[in-house]
C-alpha cells in the first residue's frame, strides 16, 4: 500500500535540504518589503520576529551536502563544524535572502561567530541576543525584555513593522498552536514510534525553520493526519532519548543509522529552539506580551547545556524525561568540539547512573560520512538493553568519535 | 649584584611573598574560621570578597600554575579517565584532575574547600560549566553573576543595571549568608580606592612600552605584572606597594634605556610585537625564549587585559561601588565583541609602533580563539602590519609542538627582518 505520508515528507525534506533558502525567497517575493531574519541555535523567540512582520529563519549550518571551501580557512581545526558551514553559506551567497542574523548566547563559538558576521557582512543586520542566566523576573527578566525590545526596535530601523502588543499576541497565539501540534506529533512518536520514525519527526520539525508558525502548524497537521492512516507494524526496538545535538545537527543518515541499529528515538534535543518553552506562552491579563515571552523562558525554558541550572539537580530533567517517555536508555550524540554538550555530559551521565539508566555516547560532525562504527555501537547498546533490560545493561559504553 | 638587579628583585620578591602569604592564609582558613570563595579572573569581585574578609581561590590560576609546574598532563589524564572529553577546555580538566588528586595548591599545601562558588560568568561560556562541575564535588552554595556580553563594545544602562541588580539581590546576600555579616560599604569603598591606586601604576607600566627600547615585555613579562591585580590582591595595600615598586623599577629602566629581562638575560630589542591570545604555560620559558633570543619584544598584548582594560581608562570608582564593579566585569577584554577586539589591537599596533602582531591561538579557549583568523586579516587590512599565527594550548603539553612553533616564529621574524631591510612601507602586507 502506498504510504499516505510519503509525499508530505518528501516536500518537507526538500525544504530541509535546500540550503539556498528557496522557500524564504518565495516568502519574500510574496511579502514585498518584509524582512527575513536568520537565527542560530539554540533559542531565539520566533514570535517576536514574526510580530514585526518578518520571517524568522532557523539556520543550522550546511549539513553534509555543502562542500566547505572558504569556511575552513576561518577556523582552527579544534573548532566545531557549524560555524565553518555557516560562513561557507554566507560567503557563497546562499544566505543572501536573509536581511539579518540573530546570534543567541549558547557558547563562545556562536557568540564570536556573531562578531565575525558583522565584519564579513557589514551591510546586514547582526544582533547578539543575550539570554539571561538569572531567572528572577525583576532581574534577568527585566534585562531579557530590554534585549527583546532592542532587537524589535533595531529590526524596525531596518524596515520591519514596529512592534505592537496586538501583533505580538497574535504571533504568540500562532506559536502556541504550532507547539500544541508539535506535542501531538511527539505523542504519536512516543506511543507508536514505528508509525512516525525519528527521521521523519526530525524533518517535520526542521521544515518549520523556513516558514511562519501558522504554515508550519498546517504542515504538521497534514503529517499527523497522514501518519494515522499508515498501516505500520510494531518493531521490537529499544526506546532511547538522544541528547547533545541541540546546535550542530547530525547528518540525516546518522539518525537513520541509529534507527537501523534498533533504536527508537522517542525524545531528542535536535533543533531544541523550536520547542524550548515547555507548554504554551500564556500572557496574563493586562501583561505586556514581551514580558510574557520573557516569563515563559524564565519559568519554563527547557533545561539545556546552555542554560545555567540554578536550583534543580543537574541531570534531573533528563532523568525525568527518560521516565516520562518510558525510554530504556540514553544516547549522547554531541558534535565534536561542542563545549556545551561535552562539558555537560559527565554530569548528565552521573545523574543517569544514579538513576540506573543505561547510556552510550559518540561524537559526530554535521558532515560525517561514515556511520558503521556508530551503527555497531548503537546496535550493541540496543542488544544489551534488550538482553538484560535497563537495570542489567552496562551503564556506560566506550565513546566513539567519527 | 648590580643596582639594577636589586631594584628588579624588589617587586618580584614582594610578589613571591604575597603569594606565599596568601596560600599560607588559605591553609589556615578553616581553623581560623575564614570563609573561602572560589571564583574566576575575568570579572572577579576581589574588593567585595575582601570587604567580607573572605579569601579567594582562582581555579584558572591553579591550573596555569599546574601547567608551569609540569603537573597538568597528569591532572588532565585523570579527568579524561573519568569521562571528560579530550575536546574541551584543559583548564577545566586540569582543575578537576587536581581536585581528584588531593587538591594540592602551587605551594604544596592542600587548598581548602570552598564555602562559596562565585560564578562570575564573564566573557567565557566554559566558566558556567566549570562551576556546574565543581558544584557536583562540593557541598556549598553557588552564586551566579551573569555578565552580559558587549557585542558592540558599548556598556548600556540595561547591562549595568542587570549586573548591579544581581550584585544587590544575589551575590551580596549570598556572601552575607556565608559569612554571617552584613556588607560594609565603607570597607568596600576603601578597597576600591586602593585598587584605583594600583591601576594607575599598572597603566604607567604598560605605557612604558612606548619607549624604544621598551623596558618591559608586555606579554611574557606582562603575565607576571598582572599576577597581583588579576588574582587575590587587587584592593590591598600589598598590591599598591607592588605596583608602586614595579613602576619605579620600570621607570629606572627607561632612564637607563634598558630593555626587558627574559629568562636568559636582558633582551636587546630588534622587533616590536603585539600579541593576541593567552600564552602556553607548560613550556612557558621555552616559548618566551623563542622570542627573546631573536630580540622580539612584546610591547602590548590582549591576554594581559582579560582581568581589566585599565589602559583604556577604566578605574574602580569608590564613590559608586556597585556600578564600578559592574563596569569592571563588563569591560574585560574577552567580554568584547570581535570588532572591538580588532579595533583595540589596531590601536595597540599603532600606539606602540609595532613591527608586527602575532596570534597565539590556544585550543582550549574558544572565547579567545574563534574568529582570530578573521581578526588577523582585518588587522592586516587596517594597519598594514603583517600578522603571524601560531597554535598551542594553555596547559595541555600534548598541544605544544616546540619545533613547529619555533619554525613559525622564526620564519615570521625573518619576514619582518626582510621587510625592515627593504624598508617596506606599511601597505605591503605579507602573511606567513
Amino acid at each position: 500500500m502506498t504510504d499516505p505520508a510519503a509525499p508530505i515528507f518528501e516536500r518537507a525534506r526538500a525544504l530541509v535540504d535546500d540550503y539556498t533558502l528557496g522557500a524564504v525567497k518565495a516568502w519574500k517575493a510574496a511579502h514585498p518589503g518584509a524582512l527575513a531574519v536568520g537565527h542560530m541555535p539554540v533559542y531565539t523567540p520566533r514570535p517576536l520576529i514574526e510580530a514585526t512582520g518578518s520571517l524568522p529563519v532557523a539556520v543550522f549550518g550546511g549539513g553534509d551536502s555543502l562542500d566547505i571551501i572558504r569556511g575552513d580557512s576561518y577556523f582552527q581545526s579544534y573548532i566545531c563544524h557549524i560555524p565553518r558551514s555557516t560562513v561557507e553559506l554566507g560567503l557563497g551567497g546562499h544566505l543572501d535572502a536573509l536581511d539579518g542574523m540573530v546570534f543567541p548566547s549558547i557558547c563562545d563559538v556562536i557568540r564570536n561567530l556573531g562578531g565575525m558576521w558583522k565584519m564579513l557582512f557589514p551591510q546586514k543586520y547582526v544582533a547578539y541576543l543575550d539570554l539571561p542566566q538569572n531567572f528572577d523576573k525583576d532581574v534577568g527578566g527585566r534585562f531579557y525584555t530590554s534585549e527583546l525590545r532592542r532587537i524589535a526596535r533595531e529590526l524596525a530601523g531596518r524596515g520591519a513593522r514596529t512592534l505592537d502588543a496586538d501583533a505580538l499576541l497574535g504571533a504568540i497565539a500562532r506559536e502556541n498552536e504550532r507547539r500544541v501540534t508539535l506535542e501531538q506529533l511527539d505523542a504519536v512518536r512516543r506511543a507508536e514510534p514505528w508509525r512516525l520514525r525519528a527521521t521523519e519527526a526530525y524533518v517535520a520539525v526542521r521544515a518549520g525553520s523556513v516558514m511562519p508558525a501558522e504554515e508550519h502548524t498546517r504542515l504538521l497537521r497534514e503529517i499527523l493526519a497522514a501518519v494515522k492512516l499508515r498501516t505500520a507494524r510494531p518493531v521490537d526496538n529499544v526506546r532511547v532519548v538522544l541528547v547533545g545535538s541541540f546546535c550542530e545537527q547530525p547528518p540525516f543518515e546518522l539518525i537513520r543509522a541509529l534507527e537501523k541499529a534498533g533504536c527508537d528515538i522517542v525524545e531528542d534535543d535536535f533543533q531544541l529552539g523550536m520547542r524550548m518553552i515547555d507548554g504554551p506562552i500564556e500572557p496574563c491579563a493586562g501583561e505586556d506580551p514581551v514580558e510574557a515571552l520573557s516569563r515563559a523562558f524564565l519559568e519554563r525554558g527547557r533545561a539545556s547545556a546552555s542554560r545555567y541550572i540554578d536550583r534543580n539537580e543537574k541531570g534531573a530533567d533528563l532523568v525525568a524525561r527518560v521516565h516520562a517517555c518510558a525510554a530504556d536508555g540514553v544516547i549522547f550524540a554531541a558534535a565534536s568540539f561542542c563545549d556545551p554538550a561535552l562539558l555537560d555530559q559527565p554530569m548528565l551521565e552521573a545523574a543517569l547512573e544514579r538513576a540506573g539508566i543505561p547510556h552510550t555516547s559518540f561524537k559526530f560532525a554535521e558532515n560525517t560520512g561514515q556511520f558503521q562504527v556508530i551503527r555497531e555501537q548503537a546496535g550493541a547498546f540496543s542488544d544489551a538493553v534488550k538482553l538484560w533490560g535497563p537495570a542489567g545493561a552496562p551503564v556506560a559504553a566506550q565513546e566513539a568519535s567519527v | 649584584m648590580s643596582e639594577h638587579t636589586e631594584s628588579k628583585d624588589r617587586s618580584q620578591l614582594r610578589q613571591k611573598r604575597m603569594i606565599a602569604d596568601h596560600f599560607e592564609r588559605l591553609s589556615r582558613a578553616k581553623e581560623e574560621g575564614k570563609k573561602v570563595v572560589y571564583t574566576f579572573v575575568p570579572g572577579n569581585l576581589t574588593e567585595l570578597i575582601g570587604a567580607f574578609d573572605m579569601l579567594p581561590v582562582l581555579p584558572e590560576i591553579n591550573a596555569l600554575q599546574s601547567g608551569m609546574r609540569k603537573k597538568s598532563a597528569g591532572y588532565i589524564a585523570e579527568a579524561e579517565k573519568s569521562g571528560h572529553s579530550e575536546d574541551v577546555c584543559t583548564y577545566v580538566k586540569c582543575d578537576i584532575g587536581m581536585l581528584r588528586s588531593g587538591n594540592i595548591g602551587p605551594t604544596g599545601t592542600k587548598l581548602p574547600e570552598p564555602d562559596l562558588l562565585l560564578l562570575s560568568y564573564t566573557g567565557c561560556f566554559t566558566f558556567m560549566k566549570w562551576f556546574e562541575l565543581l558544584k557536583q564535588e562540593y557541598k556549598c552554595p553557588v552564586v551566579m553573576l551573569h555578565v552580559p556580553y558587549q557585542p558592540d563594545g558599548v556598556i548600556t544602562d540595561e547591562m549595568r543595571s542587570y549586573v548591579v541588580e544581581q550584585l544587590r539581590t544575589e551575590v551580596i546576600p549570598a556572601m552575607e549568608r556565608v559569612t554571617g555579616t552584613r556588607v560594609d560599604v565603607d570597607k568596600l569603598a576603601a578597597h576600591l580606592s586602593l585598587s584605583k591606586q594600583a591601576e594607575d601604576d599598572l597603566v604607567a607600566v604598560w605605557e612604558s612600552a612606548r619607549h624604544r627600547p621598551s623596558p618591559i615585555d608586555g606579554y611574557f613579562g606582562g603575565v607576571y605584572y598582572v599576577g597581583p591585580i588579576f588574582s587575590s590582591f587587587r584592593g590591598s595595600h600589598d598590591a599598591v606597594m607592588y605596583y608602586r615598586e614595579l613602576r619605579e623599577e620600570v621607570e629606572a629602566r627607561v632612564a637607563r634605556k634598558e630593555g626587558p629581562m627574559a629568562p636568559d638575560g636582558p633582551v636587546k630589542e630588534k622587533y616590536r610585537l603585539v600579541v593576541e591570545g593567552p600564552p602556553n604555560w607548560t613550556n612557558f620559558n621555552e616559548f618566551w625564549q623563542m622570542f627573546s633570543r631573536e630580540g622580539a619584544v612584546v610591547v602590548s598584548s590582549t591576554y594581559t587585559r582579560v582581568g581589566g582594560l585599565y589602559d583604556q581608562g577604566f578605574r574602580h570608582d569608590p564613590s559608586h561601588p556597585l556600578d564600578t564593579l559592574a563596569d569592571y566585569c563588563l569591560g574585560c577584554y574577552t567580554n568584547l565583541g570581535l570588532p572591538s577586539r580588532v579595533d583595540l589591537l589596531a590601536k595597540y599596533i599603532r600606539e606602540y609602533e609595532a613591527d608586527g602582531f602575532l596570534v597565539n591561538s590556544v585550543k582550549s579557549c574558544n572565547s579567545f580563539s574563534v574568529g582570530q583568523l578573521l581578526m588577523l586579516r582585518k588587522l592586516e587590512e587596517k594597519t598594514g602590519v603583517p600578522g603571524g599565527f601560531i597554535e598551542s594550548d594553555l596547559v595541555d603539553p600534548r598541544y605544544f609542538g616546540k619545533a613547529n612553533i619555533e619554525n613559525r616564529v622564526q620564519s615570521y621574524l625573518q619576514m619582518l627582518e626582510a621587510r625592515k631591510a627593504r624598508g617596506t612601507s606599511a601597505d605591503a602586507v605579507v602573511s606567513p
